[in-house]
């Protein structure tokens, strides 16, 4: 037994740090099971650096053919779960096979990094960065540490950027005129606006305006498209009449939103759209959406 | 149906506040902890419950007030966060993270009142970003709600002259732009209630409605309690776009109430100086609008304003307040088509009302109104309306109630015109009260235009008006009428003859239109203002007018006698024969014997054919031999026709005694004291012999028919005639004949057939007592009394 024992006890422990994690911001990433767990945060060509603790269990020394860290950008689809497209990989060699006799420190670091996608936990998919460090072995599975960390990208505000003003309506019922201020919000933007009502024929009892997210994974055939609504918040409440003009200012802190993803390596896009929802006395429900574009802020 | 509707709105306040309570309840305890967090989740729950569609504005109210009084305690909290340190800017962004509207908004109010007193921010944005985003709620009871909070929680913050949050940035202008905003959206809110909903409950809702209005009036009540609004803003910057706003809501209730709210809330000072803008606004409202209400409120305002103080008055000089008035009444009644003959008069009545306090002395402008209020109504015949009549009434009483002087009211030449809309019983009820007026103020009337005008005013109880029935009327007020027509007519006196005589003649065509009923009350007062006139005129030396047209008692006379004549045909006999006499008696001593005997002759006539009656016969007969007896003026023919025409009425009187006492009169005809020629010592003595016998037969009469001699009474009256022309020396009357009554009388007493009476005996003794102290007297009296014996 203690044969056996010491067949699938683990050789060695590893442990990857960075050079900076006592003072590196960490954000909070909801993982599978539910948990929130704080990671390092990071962004696009930044520069990785940091060390591998490996150290052979109870002092014994153990063979390896060689000790490797990559950084990793990962892909994961989950109807395609356990695939991983690896957009970004990297490797540095820590050392050459041999034997370790005790506990050794490997300095590693990945210079300027392109991490051009933001860390992405969705409804059918995930897309993350680890750094992955394996020791290779003989004639057993190979011994393999991640450490996961989070990217994410800033932009500065946009040089052009349009308000989005739209008359719709019913033919002989119901003409509004919305106007939202601008199509692009940062994270931490409000969205302004009014809507202006030209014609009302019907009896509205409230009207709302939606924050919908729309995530869509795959390609052709195999497109799976989830849309959430991630905000409901109310505008109006009664019925306007002709001529009234409702304020729009809803803050988008509280929600928890990311930058909208366009096409992300082909597999994915997460978009975002204000869906501006009318309902009459009998819940009947009168909507118009437009796509806005959500970005990262640069904060100072 | 209908209590099963008030229980369940009964359970649903119920829960209502139970749920609010319970959110309360949670609050408080985050308050205590200073849990930020959880004081608005439990806040915004507990608002949630205000967002109910299912309670009455009543009901609604009292769910209100509870959360009101919650979110007092809220609003400390945030003052505490921000004094702690906390952002109010962040606290201002979090609040409106809530996501239903309601409650968001009613949050948002509560530390936007923080925000303004903390001064981190100008107040005038902070309310602007109110007020705005209060649009949200367009529901009207719970945006009527919602923005009434609003005005209260900031009502203290606004920067007004002279607040604290007055700056540079901040000036009054922007807390009217508040004010006048939110006063905007309210009352639109307020207007469109009244379309919500099925039609058949649109009573109930508008009287639910009208339950809110206090809540938008109390937007103009916040405006008029800014300082910073002079006359200047409030003319260009308040007050039309207040009215722009009454105006275009096009709502009865609104603009009814709105008006009225204005006219109540602003200083009278301010409504003098714009009521051009006001008024422009009057026709413009809704044809159903009581627009009579409103303007009678803003008169009567500016009326007790201007009896305030005499020193205001040139400021509605200088503004023509007047003109103004009237025109824009005018254009009311114009454009409200239907308007009830009650709204127009009580228009009129109060600008008569207004002009009267303001223009005293401008007595063309009340003539004006009625003239306006008398153009308004021609065309609609008699008023029926019992509240327009009271209206009218009112109308006309304030030009006496203001002078009180009906001279005055006299000069209105549209006064009497109103009164012809009156029907005739207040016709007559308004001509009591100007009789009245005058009696009380003892107006003298002295002109014949005047008179004509006031007999013009109170037609209605000097003639019959048409479409009168005798039946209706009751005696009694009837008489009450007449008694103070003829009252009035005694009021009209001028010093001036001539006047005085075209006063007569006026009155005298007034009252002769005025029917059977009405002469014997209205001929005596005026045979009497006549008379005095005549009494004046004698009274001067010489005759002062030398012309042909000129006024002389026989003039008078003339009209007198077909005054009375009038009277007599009525027929009133009785009451014309003491006229004519009265008559006589002035002629008489205008020594106009022909004039005299004329009336005389009237006298004798309606004796004789018109008074049948005994007990008028005698007293007829004793008033034309009194009066018969005072007249000198007549010659001897005359003279003689006439007594001897008395004396054998006297004589055909039915009953004995009264012969006898006519009889008895007579002889004073003959034996006139201080004429010398009017001494006829004979026919006296043959008068009372004539007596004597009728009382004999009187005497045995009374035997023949009850067995028993009567009383003796009738014989001592005519021994105190005796004694009389004894006494004043008639030669015919001797003691012997004196002496030969007592002792008949004496005879008769003593008789057993006599009937006992005691005042007989009374009499007759105190009539020999007077014998003997006439004897006792002495002198000439005493000699000639001495012969006789008792």
């Amino acid at each position: 037994m203690n044969f056996i024992a010491g067949v699938f006890k683990p050789p060695c422990s590893v442990l990857i740090s960075l050079a900076d994690g006592g003072t590196r911001k960490q954000v909070p990433i909801k993982k599978d099971n539910g948990q929130t767990v704080m990671l390092p945060l990071f962004q696009s060509q930044e520069t990785i650096i940091g060390e591998v603790l490996v150290e052979p269990t109870q002092g014994k020394k153990f063979e390896h053919n060689g000790i490797k860290i990559e950084l990793l950008g990962q892909i994961e689809l989950f109807f395609d779960r356990g695939n991983y497209y690896d957009f970004t990989s990297l490797v540095r060699e820590l050392d050459v096979p041999g034997e370790l006799y005790e506990r050794k420190t490997y300095p590693f670091e990945f210079s300027t990094v392109e991490m051009p996608h933001e860390s992405y936990n969705g409804v059918n998919v995930r897309l993350r960065y680890i750094l992955k460090v394996t020791v290779g072995r003989n004639y057993v599975t190979n011994m393999v540490e991640y450490q996961e960390f989070a990217v994410r990208n800033y932009t500065p505000p946009p040089p052009i950027n349009n308000s989005i003003k739209m008359e719709v309506g019913i033919e002989d019922c119901l003409h509004i005129e919305f106007e939202y201020n601008t199509s692009k919000y940062h994270l931490k933007d409000a969205i302004l606006g009014k809507i202006y009502f030209l014609l009302v024929r019907i009896k509205i009892k409230n009207m709302e305006l939606e924050i919908r997210r729309r995530e869509s994974t795959g390609s052709g055939t195999n497109t799976y498209v989830e849309t959430e609504t991630l905000a409901k918040f109310e505008l109006m409440d009664g019925a306007p009449v002709r001529g009234e003009s409702i304020p729009i200012r809803l803050f988008l802190s509280p929600y928890e939103l990311t930058p909208t993803y366009r096409n992300i390596n082909n597999k994915f896009s997460v978009k975002y759209f204000l869906n501006l929802v009318l309902v009459d006395e009998e819940d009947r429900r009168y909507f118009k959406q437009q796509e806005i574009t959500v970005y990262r802020l640069l904060e100072d | 149906m209908i209590s099963g509707v008030a229980e369940d709105e009964e359970k649903w306040l119920a829960a209502g506040i139970a749920g609010l309570q319970q959110n309360a309840f949670y609050m408080h305890r985050a308050l205590d902890s200073n849990n930020l967090r959880d004081a608005l989740k439990y806040s915004a729950q507990m608002l949630s419950e205000l967002r109910t569609s299912k309670l009455s504005p009543h009901k609604y109210y009292e769910l209100y007030m509870r959360a009101f009084d919650e979110l007092r305690k809220l609003e400390m909290f945030f003052k505490e966060e921000a004094r702690r340190g906390c952002s109010i800017i962040d606290l201002y962004e979090l609040v409106q993270h809530a996501g239903n509207i309601l409650p968001r908004l009613y949050l948002l109010c509560t530390v936007g009142s923080v925000y303004i007193k903390s001064k981190e921010a100008p107040a005038k944005d902070v309310l602007k970003d109110l007020v705005e985003m209060c649009r949200g709620i367009q529901h009207p009871l719970r945006g009527l709600f919602l923005r009434s909070y609003l005005s209260q929680v900031s009502r203290d913050k606004l920067p007004d002259i002279g607040s604290e949050y007055e700056g540079d940035a901040d000036t009054v202008t922007d807390a009217v732009e508040f004010v006048l905003q939110n006063f905007t959206e309210m009352n639109k809110l307020w207007v469109r209630m009244q379309h919500q909903g099925p039609a058949r409950d649109k009573e109930k809702r508008e009287k639910e409605r009208s339950e809110l209005r206090d809540l938008v009036g109390k937007n103009l009540h916040v405006l008029s309690q800014i300082e910073g609004i002079d006359l200047d803003m409030y003319k260009d910057g308040v007050l039309p776009r207040v009215l722009e706003q009454v105006v275009n809501c096009k709502d009865e209730l609104a603009q009814f109430y709105l008006m009225d709210c204005i006219i109540q809330v602003f200083p009278d000072e301010y409504h003098l100086q714009t009521l051009d803008v006001l008024l422009g606004a009057c026709p413009l409202l809704e044809p159903s609008v009581d627009i009579k209400t409103v303007l009678s409120q803003l008169m009567e305002r500016l009326s007790n304003y201007a009896a305030s103080s005499t020193e205001v008055l040139p400021e509605f000089l200088q503004v023509e307040a007047f003109s103004k008035l009237s025109n824009a009444i005018g254009k009311v009644i114009e454009a409200q088509v239907d308007m009830p003959t009650v709204g127009v008069v009580t228009l009129y009545s109060s600008l008569l009302t207004f002009t009267l306090h303001v223009h005293p002395d401008r007595l063309d402008y009340a003539d004006q109104v009625l003239g306006a209020c008398v153009k308004k109504l021609s065309g609609k015949g008699k008023i029926t309306d019992s509240r327009a009549t009271k209206q009218i009434v009112a109308l006309l009483s304030a030009p006496l109630e203001k002078y009180n002087d009906i001279v005055t009211a006299l000069k209105l030449s549209n006064y009497p015109h109103v009164m012809e809309y009156l029907d005739n019983e207040t016709n007559k009820v308004m001509s009591t009260v100007i009789i009245q007026s005058i009696m009380k103020n003892k107006t003298c009337i002295s002109t014949s235009d005047k008179v004509e005008a006031l007999f013009e005013l109170v037609k209605g109880l000097v003639k019959d008006l048409d479409g009168t029935l005798h039946d209706e009327i009751d005696e009694d007020d009837f008489k009450e009428e007449q008694n103070s027509v003829s009252r009035l007519i005694q009021m009209l006196y001028n010093e001036d003859p001539v006047e005085m005589f075209k006063v007569i003649c006026t009155v005298k065509k007034h009252i002769l239109t005025g029917g059977p009923k009405r002469l014997p009350f209205t001929v005596p007062p005026l045979v009497f203002s006549c008379l005095k006139l005549v009494r004046q005129l004698q009274g001067q030396e010489e005759n002062p007018f030398g012309d042909e047209t000129s006024t002389t008692p026989k003039k008078i006379f003339q009209l007198l006698n077909q005054t009375i004549e009038a009277l007599s045909i009525v027929p009133a006999p009785e009451l014309s024969l003491q006229l004519y006499l009265q008559c006589a008696e002035a002629a008489n001593d205008c020594d106009l014997e022909p004039v005299a005997y004329e009336f005389f002759t009237q006298a004798y006539i309606l004796y004789e054919e018109e008074i049948s009656d005994s007990k008028a016969q005698v007293t007829a007969i004793h008033l034309i031999i009194g009066t018969l007896q005072r007249m000198h003026v007549f010659g001897v023919e005359n003279r003689d026709t006439l007594t001897h025409k008395a004396t054998g009425y006297s004589a055909k009187l039915l009953k004995k005694p009264d012969q006898c006492r006519a009889v008895y009169a007579c002889s004073h005809l003959f034996w006139v004291d201080d004429q010398e020629n009017m001494k006829d010592g004979e026919r006296v003595l043959l008068c009372l012999k004539r007596s004597l016998r009728i009382a004999n037969a009187a005497q045995q009469m009374t035997n023949a028919t009850r067995g028993s001699t009567g009383s003796v009474t009738l014989f001592v009256e005519i021994l105190n005639k005796y004694l009389y022309f004894f006494e004043k020396g008639n030669p015919q009357i001797t003691i012997s004949t004196i002496q030969g009554l007592i002792e008949l009388i004496t005879t008769e007493m003593q008789s057993d057939s006599t009937t006992p009476d005691p005042a007989a005996d009374a009499f007759f003794a105190s009539t020999l007592r007077y014998i003997q102290f006439q004897k006792q007297k002495g002198g000439a009296v005493g000699e000639k009394y001495e012969p006789i014996k008792v």
